[in-house]
């Protein structure tokens, strides 16, 4: 029903629609369900990436999803955008079962994958026209300077991506992604391969478009801080093979974070303790051990108690 | 003084190195050899090179002198055994271009079935990998026999001997597109043609005009040794009927002509390689 609805309309309902952060919403707008991945190994047998992995969404959400190398972030993100099929479970999007791409899930790739023998504007009105097919030239112009002027590359689009800097071709991904208005975000660690400087201030207008436009987004990370700059609920996935979501843990930080200010956050400390020491140890443990009670269709979802830290950098800012 | 451009020195040479191959080969054929008192009647049957010392082959002037001659006049036509130069060598590029022309249609597509299919790829690799080292021009008795006309089986020739560059490599470059530009075009829900046109071949094009101009090579290095064969016309015929008239001089000018067009034929297609090649 609510693709009917003109594209606008949509975005102005979501803040409204935004829950609470805490509160567990019925809309599940995206629910991974029981999903496995597995590889024939040598000797007729079978390596188990993930097995049983189960993932609700709600509308207007970012979630990042965080663990090491081989635990399967990407092939999440391949079943999420209809890339690759799981070997077992389903994929439901928005009350129907991920088949196959589809437009209303655009993908920001790892290496931005830009068309090198396109321009900047060729390259988003390949994504505008293929989204709107019937659309005319102008129209089509029209739509993708928008989305180029959005990342801020306005003036830029008559040049190739071989002129252009890391950081901007990364831009043009993210225009190409928002320009056909999708549903929902999907980003393979989209930033890794940028310096601190540029990966930050895309991190500032990755967190502004989404915040302006409620964009429901899946990103896969390996940057503890950019997950604590963007993510609502960020998903600990443990090392692979045989990887499961370990624990879901909540963002405690105000929605009007800034990136320089994020230290002084109450909360902050807490929470990026809790990801590193999962990342350095827990990751491990956890997979070879489940604590008592484990449920992998309901994995743990964290709170954080502040820290003493916490309270000091409360008390000073 | 700065120095001269790369471009500028290397042109000096070039041009040394043409003067002292022309000054060595005016002197080797300029009459030193020595001469013998005889007949008259035996000399007038020997010819100038036993009577004068003067050698058989042509001087470097007698060659421009030809040249000179041949420009003046390209297109006339006296005849089966008489005609121009650039009437021959339009009847050569007339059967490249139709060989070359129908190759292209064929190895394309069949390059794109193969680069895109596995299974296509291996059921057809045995036949290409027998069939590409086989010589063009053993082709040339069959073609006789089926096609029963020497001037379509030459087109014949140049048809099968300008196929495997392409379809090989119109087949690699197609395979070799990169993963992630074909999941940008599935994620946008783009069907198989128009990723076929707006992906696939934009990323392979590079790789297939290579081929184009490897084939064109091969096809203008063929036509000769086919036109010798079948004869009539065309400039691998001229050359050849040349040479039965001992006339040198015109041999001469025929390679240097075919060397002319054959490298205007390969600057075309890397012109055309330049124009679809993409920086990364």
């Amino acid at each position: 029903m609510n693709a009917l609805i003109p594209f606008p309309a949509r975005r102005a309902m979501r803040p409204a629609e935004l829950p609470e952060p805490g509160r567990m919403s019925s809309d599940k707008f995206i629910s991974i369900e029981g999903i496995a991945r597995r590889y024939p190994a040598p000797g007729g047998k079978q390596t188990t990436v993930f097995e049983n992995l189960w993932l609700p969404m709600r509308r207007g959400e970012f979630v990042c999803m965080i663990g090491h190398s081989g635990c399967g972030k990407t092939t999440v993100l391949n079943i999420l955008a209809g890339l690759e099929a799981p070997s077992e479970g389903v994929v439901i999007a928005d009350g129907k079962a991920i088949e196959g791409p589809s437009l209303d899930r655009a993908v920001i790739f790892q290496g931005h994958a830009l068309l090198p023998w396109r321009t900047v504007l060729g390259n988003v009105a390949y994504a505008v026209s293929s989204r709107w097919r019937k659309a005319s030239r102008a129209e089509i112009e029209e739509r993708a300077r928008r989305a180029i002027a959005l990342v801020g590359l306005a003036g830029s689009e008559h040049k190739r991506p071989a002129e252009l800097s890391g950081g901007m071709k990364q831009r043009v991904g993210i225009a190409r992604a928002l320009s056909i208005e999708p549903k929902m975000l999907l980003m393979d660690e989209p930033f890794s391969a940028l310096d601190a400087l540029t990966r930050g201030t895309l991190q500032d207008e990755v967190r502004r478009i989404c915040v302006e436009t409620g964009q429901t987004v899946f990103m896969i990370t390996h940057d503890v801080d950019e997950s604590i700059y963007l993510a609502d609920r960020i998903v600990l996935m443990t090392n692979g093979p045989g990887a499961k979501v370990a624990e879901i843990v909540e963002n405690p930080l105000p929605k009007d974070r800034t990136r320089t200010g994020l230290h002084r956050q109450p909360g902050y400390y807490a929470l990026r303790n809790h990801l590193i020491d999962f990342l350095v140890s827990r990751s491990k443990t956890l997979r070879d051990e489940s604590p008592p009670g484990y449920d992998q269709r309901h994995p743990p979802v964290v709170r954080l108690t502040l820290t003493e830290a916490d309270a000091a950098a409360a008390a000073l800012g | 003084m700065p120095p001269a451009s790369l471009n500028l020195r290397a042109l000096i040479v070039s041009l040394g190195l043409l003067a002292a191959f022309l000054l060595a080969w005016q002197i080797g054929t300029s009459g030193l050899a020595k001469t013998e008192a005889m007949d008259p009647e035996y000399a007038a049957l020997m010819g100038t090179s036993a009577t004068t010392g003067k050698s058989a082959m042509p001087g470097p002037l007698d060659v421009a002198a030809t040249i000179w001659g041949h420009l003046k006049n390209p297109f006339y036509d006296r005849g089966p055994n008489d005609k121009g130069l650039g009437i021959q060598l339009a009847y050569s590029i007339g059967r490249v271009a139709l060989g070359y022309g129908l190759a292209v249609l064929v190895a394309i597509p069949i390059g794109f079935l193969i680069g895109m299919s596995p299974l296509m790829s291996r059921a057809l690799d045995p036949y290409i990998q027998i069939l590409k080292p086989v010589s063009p021009l053993a082709w040339m008795p069959l073609a006789l026999f089926t096609i029963k006309d020497s001037g379509l089986s030459a087109i014949f020739v140049i048809f099968i001997c300008s196929l495997w560059p392409m379809l090989i490599n119109t087949a690699f470059g197609v395979s070799g597109t990169r993963k992630e530009w074909i999941n940008v075009s599935r994620t946008l829900e783009v069907g198989p043609l128009r990723r076929a046109f707006t992906v696939i071949l934009p990323a392979a094009a590079p790789t297939i005009l290579t081929g184009m101009r490897i084939s064109i090579g091969i096809a203008w290095l063929v036509i000769v040794a086919a036109e010798m064969l079948v004869g009539g016309t065309g400039i691998g015929y001229f050359v050849w009927n040349e040479w039965n008239n001992l006339s040198i001089t015109n041999v001469i000018t025929s390679i240097l002509l075919i060397g002319l067009v054959g490298m205007i034929l390969d600057q075309l297609l890397a012109r055309a390689q330049r124009l679809v090649t993409f920086p990364e």
